[in-house]
């Protein structure tokens, strides 16, 4: 279906994602583009350390980026890495559509 | 999500020449479901375990781990699918139309099974779609 590094680079995206702050932090840098952590924090709700654990996992599934200036870390968002989770759609894509002729076709073998 | 946002939901429909009640066998019969899905140990029980099986390839065993957890007859069936570490759910939902069915597959989710962030809401896994888009898969 899937090799298995894809699966595991898709696998580390989903789980930065499942969280709804850190969906939300990443939605916000692709929208407003670059923001520092100070800026992520006034907006989050939470607390600084919290954000700097979100921004972690988010980095480490590569969906963020960071650029150290002076005192402050600028975080920006990387939607290329969201490319396993479209190969995903692709493959369970093309395996339901033929599940789906299949079906149609077993259907028409079968009585009323 | 910007315009290069993934999806977590694939959706494929179409339009059967068959009744719902014949729709629903093909779905919810064992021997049947094996002929155009997988050899599976279905049953038509909510809460019931069962596993999908195809042959091995390199790097997946071949077996899906599922669970009903939706029946309503001739109406709507929907099942966890678990494989290789991660989790969808499956919802089929059938329309009765003039000409027959119109039948939908949805497919959702994806968490990995080992982060138990998730076990709190016992399917919260699913809310995970968010606000993220759809891929409508339309055939015919």
């Amino acid at each position: 279906m899937m090799n298995m590094s894809t699966q595991t680079v898709a696998n580390e995206v989903f789980k930065a994602l499942a969280d709804p702050t850190r969906r939300s932090i990443f939605e916000h840098l692709s929208r407003e583009g670059e923001q520092t952590v100070h800026a992520l924090t006034s907006r989050a709700g939470v607390s600084q350390p919290a954000v700097s654990k979100h921004l972690g996992v988010l980095k480490r599934a590569k969906l963020v980026r960071d650029r150290r200036e002076g005192r402050e870390t600028h975080y920006s968002a990387q939607p290329k890495s969201l490319a396993p989770l479209a190969d995903w759609m692709n493959v369970y894509g093309a395996f339901w559509r033929e599940r789906f002729d299949k079906l149609e076709s077993l259907l028409k073998r079968m009585d009323q | 999500m910007s315009e290069s946002a993934a999806t977590t939901t694939l959706v494929i429909e179409r339009e059967m020449p068959h009744a719902p009640q014949k729709v629903w066998r093909a779905l919810t019969q064992g021997p049947l479901v094996e002929e155009w899905l997988m050899k599976n140990d279905f049953e038509p029980k909510v809460g019931h375990k069962f596993n999908f099986r195809s042959e091995p390839v390199q790097g997946w065993d071949g077996v899906i781990a599922a669970e009903v957890l939706v029946l309503e007859p001739h109406t709507r069936l929907a099942y966890s699918w678990a494989t290789m570490g991660m989790m969808s759910r499956v919802t089929w939902t059938l329309t009765p139309t003039k000409g027959g069915t119109h039948l939908r597959m949805e497919q959702t989710g994806f968490a990995s099974e080992e982060d138990r962030a998730y076990k709190g809401a016992k399917y919260g896994w699913t809310s995970f779609i968010g606000k993220m888009e759809q891929v409508v898969a339309r055939l015919n």
